[in-house]
Parts: structure tokens; sequence; C-alpha cells
């Protein structure tokens, strides 16, 4: 028989046990983009913003008097690739702005690739499209582990690095440190300070446990809720815990949530454990208030699996910036008509209703704006200054009251937060709907 | 108190899936001692083969047992087919081609499947509400994963030590020459303790994916767990690995709560803290016999 070897059996479990971890941690932070999604439509077409600064014709590479090259890198492909119908649906709209005469008589051309979700093949993505495609500037990148590889080096480069596809704080952070890179939608910070805003009105006494991943991602959506709520934020928060990715289920820290006597649960979880999350709530007799993160609000991956274990979803609550184009009540809205038609025409084997397809139609549309008012100065830094420059631009599939403003890094107030407002909605778990309520909260204006 | 009971119950629950995968690298172990890294993701895509009948409308009691009879197939396929031609190589050569078949049944079903979380149902008839007995909360399928993993148990204790292919499986494991020369069939025997092995992987699949959702890189995670699991219950015992995997189970859920400056921000720290506790201390593992080489 053969004999086992104690050392290398040793040896053996040790590699095991790093090769495990490494291929767990790779693979499963992939939701925390929180691109989420509400749903939106909009609208669209080209535009009618007066061009300024028509005069002198002023390039940088990627640009010429027929064409803006544009690069983009999402998943199309691995672990998170249902993310990569979003660059799907930036090149069909950029398809329909090229159909419609371009941008000041130029067209797009957007040059995209596929980095499945893992920031090495990010990088090398990205410098293929600086350095031998030659591109205007980066659009749009996706995920916060990948923007996060490619952020010193667009920065260095002096490369416009715009309206990234995360919602991690930090690119609107310290915009004096790095200024070519600017975000778009919510920030998990932000959001946070959304929820303390309700419930100072609604709910002032509550005592709130947080469940939140053990990473970045997780941690900012609890910086940002400790930030808004000050000096009660000891009083408030009652208990904490964290899951790891690799855990198996968060049924443990539910139980530890529950006995700390919250009446309210802050879900800070990407939708697989998310919907862990509210089955255990329910299966141990907890009834809270709960406030659900963005990044796992979908009907289809979060809750409906949550019903079909029987979780009790009457009473959660989170927050929505972008009009989803399955609700009824947007359907006479003439920003979801104009995005329905838009995806009939332009991107007809994508879904209709998926949020981040309504997502990328709003975030191209922003973009589109910004070249139209760089005009004929196509250079780099111009257009960082407009994208840095936008004063209450309306996307029409964005929630009504809903305006992107954003101040360049030499002004007095430095604004690298393009979105920052976002309105609450509660779930309606007979309907299946989320039901917005109360008014547009707009937390830059309460800073 | 409570909270401690409900703990215990939310720890073993994991803890018995767990302890079901890692029956299933002991099973290999035993017969073959290498250790199948390829197990958690051949389990993984067993469970979405019966998440595929599950799709296309067969019921739940009808789609469990065929999947296993098809992991059970494979598994004796993948020995027969990959490991076989690799059987009398070194070990580290076995051990790259387990990488292999984890890599491969990775993509395979990320490729066929993508990356997106399928939900996937309870078994029809278990109840979904919980019962509760005074302040505890118990739940139903919790119950159930219990008494698969007890009756799992009882079928391979039987079939181990009171049948004929038993005792050839156990005689093929421990002294393969012997057995040749009394008619034992060596090669078939590793192949089935494969398909058992895999058979009870695809177990461990389908009974966790309701919980944690199914999606490619699920088991993985789970497997870390299990690792530790067969390491202090002994890799070469059956029953040490389900009593490892729940006490496994408890020490994450008990230690995150109890131990302060672990929290649930470092439990898993415990689970790599027990398998080195156990190879320093006592390397066969709780129930695991000594190897004692004569020199």
């Amino acid at each position: 028989m053969r004999k086992p070897k104690r050392w290398t059996a040793l040896l053996m479990l040790f590699a095991a046990v790093a090769m495990v971890l490494a291929a767990a941690c790779g693979g499963d932070d992939d939701d925390d983009d929180g691109g989420t999604t509400p749903p939106a439509g909009g609208t669209t077409a080209a535009g009618q913003t007066p061009t300024q600064q028509q005069d002198v014709k002023k390039y940088d590479p990627g640009a010429s008097d027929t064409e803006i090259k544009i690069g983009g890198v999402y998943p199309f492909s691995g672990p998170a690739a249902a993310y990569g119908t979003i660059g799907k649906a930036v090149e069909a709209y950029f398809k329909m702005v090229n159909e419609q005469g371009g941008i000041n008589g130029r067209k797009i051309t957007f040059i995209t690739k596929d980095d499945q979700y893992s920031p090495d093949k990010t990088v090398q993505a990205v410098r293929e499209l600086v350095e031998q495609e030659k591109v205007l500037l980066i659009f749009n990148t996706l995920g916060t582990p990948s923007n996060t590889a490619i952020w010193d080096y667009l920065n260095q480069q002096k490369i416009p690095h715009l309206f990234v596809a995360t919602g991690a704080s930090k690119w609107g952070a310290d915009p004096k440190s790095r200024p070519w890179t600017i975000g778009w939608q919510p920030d998990y910070q932000s959001e946070s300070a959304i929820y303390v805003e309700w419930l100072a009105k609604e709910k002032p006494n509550a005592k709130v446990a947080i469940l939140y991943q053990n990473d970045d991602y997780g941690k900012d959506y609890v910086e940002g809720f400790k930030k808004a709520l000050g000096a009660k934020a000891s009083q408030v928060i009652v208990k904490e815990a964290t899951y790891a990715t690799t855990d198996a289920s968060v049924n443990a820290q539910v139980a530890q949530l529950k006995e700390s006597g919250a009446d309210t649960f802050f879900v800070v979880a990407t939708p697989k454990f998310a919907t862990q999350a509210l089955v255990a709530a329910t299966q141990v007799g907890w009834k809270p208030t709960i406030l659900l993160n963005s990044v796992s609000q979908s009907i289809p991956s979060v809750l409906d699996p949550a019903a079909q274990q029987g979780a009790d979803l009457s009473n959660i609550i989170s927050t929505f910036y972008i009009k989803d184009p399955g609700d009824p009540q947007w359907a006479n809205d003439p920003a979801i008509k104009a995005y329905k038609d838009f995806m009939a025409k332009y991107y007809p084997s994508g879904n209709v209703n998926d949020g981040f397809n309504v997502y990328g139609y709003a975030v191209a549309q922003t973009l589109v704006e910004v070249l139209k008012k760089s005009g004929n100065n196509l250079t780099r830094e111009n257009i960082l200054k407009q994208a840095t420059s936008l004063k209450d631009l309306r996307i029409d599939v964005l929630l009504p009251g809903i305006l992107i403003n954003t101040s360049p890094v030499d002004s007095a107030t430095p604004d690298y937060y393009p979105i920052q407002a976002e309105q609450l909605a509660k779930y309606n778990p007979s309907a299946k709907k989320w039901d917005l309520f109360g008014e547009v909260i707009d937390i830059s204006k309460k800073k | 108190m409570t909270e401690f009971i409900q703990l215990v119950l939310a720890g073993t629950a994991n803890g018995c899936i767990y302890g079901l995968l890692a029956l299933a690298l002991v099973l290999i172990y035993r017969s073959t001692h290498i250790i199948n890294f390829g197990q958690g993701e051949m389990a993984m895509f067993s469970t979405y083969i019966c998440w595929s009948f599950l799709n296309a409308g067969m019921g739940y009691w009808v789609a469990v047992p065929l999947t296993l009879i098809l992991a059970f197939a494979a598994g004796i396929a993948v020995q027969r087919v990959l490991i076989r031609p690799v059987q009398n190589a070194p070990e580290l050569t076995i051990v790259i081609v387990t990488l292999g078949l984890y890599l491969f049944f990775n993509s395979l079903a990320l490729w066929i499947y993508s990356g997106v979380p399928k939900p996937f149902p309870l078994p029809t008839g278990i109840r979904q509400a919980s019962w509760q007995v005074g302040d505890i909360f118990i739940i139903p399928y919790h119950l159930f994963i219990f008494a698969v993993l007890i009756t799992l148990m009882a079928v391979l204790y039987v079939l181990f030590q009171r049948t004929k292919l038993g005792l050839g499986l156990r005689a093929a494991a421990a002294q393969p020459a012997s057995s040749r020369l009394v008619g034992i069939n060596v090669n078939w025997m590793l192949a089935l303790g494969w398909g058992i092995a895999a058979a009870a992987g695809a177990l461990a699949g389908m009974l966790s994916a309701p919980v944690v959702q199914l999606e490619p890189n699920f088991m993985a995670t789970i497997l870390i767990f299990s690792f530790a699991s067969a390491t202090l219950g002994g890799f070469d015992s059956p029953p040490g690995a389900v009593v490892g995997g729940i006490a496994i189970g408890n020490i994450v859920a008990l230690g995150g709560r109890y131990i302060e400056f672990i929290g649930t921000q470092l439990d898993i720290v415990l689970a790599l803290v027990v398998i080195v506790a156990v190879l320093l201390i006592r390397p066969a593992g709780l129930f695991g016999r000594q190897v004692v080489q004569r020199v």
C-alpha cells in the first residue's frame, strides 16, 4: 500500500486551503458595483444642447474631424457577466447617436474589451486601449476592484476616466489627488445618509442592527451610515455583524443581530447573502424594518427567491434613482417610451426590463452631453473640465427631480459625485414591485 | 441562553453541509490516499444538473435521485478516464489532475450557466416556516439536512461493514496487492469509491443550494470548511468527517459570537486555526488511525 507521508499531506493541505481561499475571494465580490438597479427609461436623443466653442478645433489622440474614440471595459464573460449588458447598451446608444448624425458631426467609435471582472485583465485591456487603440478617454469601466487597478495609471497618463460603473465613495472623496477619475451613480455613503434621513424623520428612536460584507464595499456603507448619524451613532447602532464571501450562510450572524433587540435591520449584502439574510430573519422570528442596500434590490435575483423560501417581505425599504421600465407607473412616461423604442431598434437581444440596460442608456447619455459641450475642443483637459462642470443636467430616465451636478477641482467646492439624490421605495410583496414614496432626498444639499 | 441555542442550531446546520462534503473527501482519501480538490466543483456541477432538471419541470423527488445516479456514474467515469492512467504516478501528479478537475468543472459551469446565482427550491413537502419552541426557532429544513446526514451515515455503515461489496472496497483500499491475489477487482473498487464520493458530494451540493444559492463558486467556499472538518475528524474516518463538520460549524458560529476579538470578521480564521492545531497536535485527527510505518 502506498504510505502517506505526513509532511507531504500537510503541504498539500495548505496548498489546498490557499488555493481555495484565493478562488473564493476572487470570485465573489461581483456585486459590489451597485448598479443595481432600478429601471428606467429614457430618452432621448441627440441633443439639443447648444454647442459652445465651435471656433478653434483642438484635438488630443483619439479625436479628429470625423471621429471620437472611446474605450470601455466590461465583464462580458466570467462570474459577473450579468453586468456585461451595460456595455452592450452603451454601445447601442452610441450607435443610435451616430445614426442621428453623431456629435457635432463626429462619429463615436466605442471600443470595448472583456476583463471577466478580473483586475489584472482590466489593466491589460486599458493599456491596450490607451497605448494601441489610442482612445481619447476611458468610459464607464465596471467594478470597484477593476477601477482601482487602473486608477493610478489613468491619472498619471492624464486620461479622462469618466463615470465609472461602481458605487464606491472613493471616486469622489479626494478629487485633488486623482482628478481624472469621476463616478456617476449615487455612492454607497450617500445612500446610507439617505436611510439616516428617513430614520430621523420616521423612526427617531430606531435601534439599528447592521449586517455587512467584510470588505471595502460593506465598510463604505457602514462608514457613511455612521458619518450621517454623527454623535448619535453609538446609541442608534446597537449591533454590527459581518460576513465574508466565503461564509456558507449568514444564519448565525442574523441570530446574533436579533438578540440585540434591534427594531431596524440594515442589510449591506450582495444579492446571494441578502436573500439569505431576509430568509434568516423570518426564520428566527425577527420582524424588523429592513433597510435593503440598493446593491440587492433586484426582484428576480433577491426578493423572489427570498419569498420562495418564505421570507416576510412586508417591511423593506430601499433607494432608487432611475425609473424602472417594468414598473407600470412609467408605462406612458415619454422617457421610458423612448428608451423602449431605443431597445427595440438598437439592442433587440437585450432585456428591456433589465435595470442594467437603463443604467447603460442613462450613463451613455450623460457622456454624450459632455462631448457635445466640449464642442470642437476635444482635448482630454477640456473633456474633463466639461465632465466636472455639469450644472443641473437632467437625464430623463432618472427619477423626476434628480439632477446631475459636478464641479471641477479648481473650484471652491469640488464635486465629483454626479448623482447624490435618491428616492425611497417600499417593497410591495403582493404586487411584486417597489412603491416609491416621499420626496427625492438630495444629500449634497445637506452636507 | 436562547441566543446560544439558536447559534448552535445555525452552526450545526452549516456543519452538516461541511460534514457531507468532508465525507466525500474522506471516501476518496481512504481508498486512494489522495485529496480530490475537484470534489467541491464536481458537487457544484451536479447541483447545476439537478437545477436543470427542476427547471425543466421535473419534481424534486425525481430530480434528486436521478442526479445522484448521474453523479455516481460521472464519479466512476472520472476515475476510469482521468485518474487511473496516473494512479501509480507520484502523489503530486494526481493532485495536479484533481486541480485540473477543479478548473474544468468551474469553467464549464460558468460557461453553460453563467455566474448569475440561481435560486434552488426547498424539497417539496418541507415546511418553510419555523417551529417556535419557547424563544427558540427551529427551522424544519435544518432538521431535514440533519436527518439526511444520519441516514447517509447509516447506509454507508451497512455498505462498508455488512456487505461483501463493502468488504471488497475496504480490502482494495487497505491491501491492494493482497486483494488482487484473492480475486478482488481493485481497479473497479477504486472507481466505485469515486462514484460513491461523487454522489455524497452531489448530495452536499443539492442540500446546501437552497440555503446559499447556486452559483459556480458556491462549493469552493464550503470546501475550505470541509478540509478543516476532515482534518479535525481524521482524513480516513467517515464518521470523523461528519463529527468534524458539525464541530467546525459550531466553532465558527460560537467563536464568532463569544470570542470578542474574533467577532464575525475573523471567523474563517477559526477554521484555519483548527487545521493547524490538529496537524500539530494530533495529525491523524480525532477519529483517524495513526499511521505506523515499519522502518
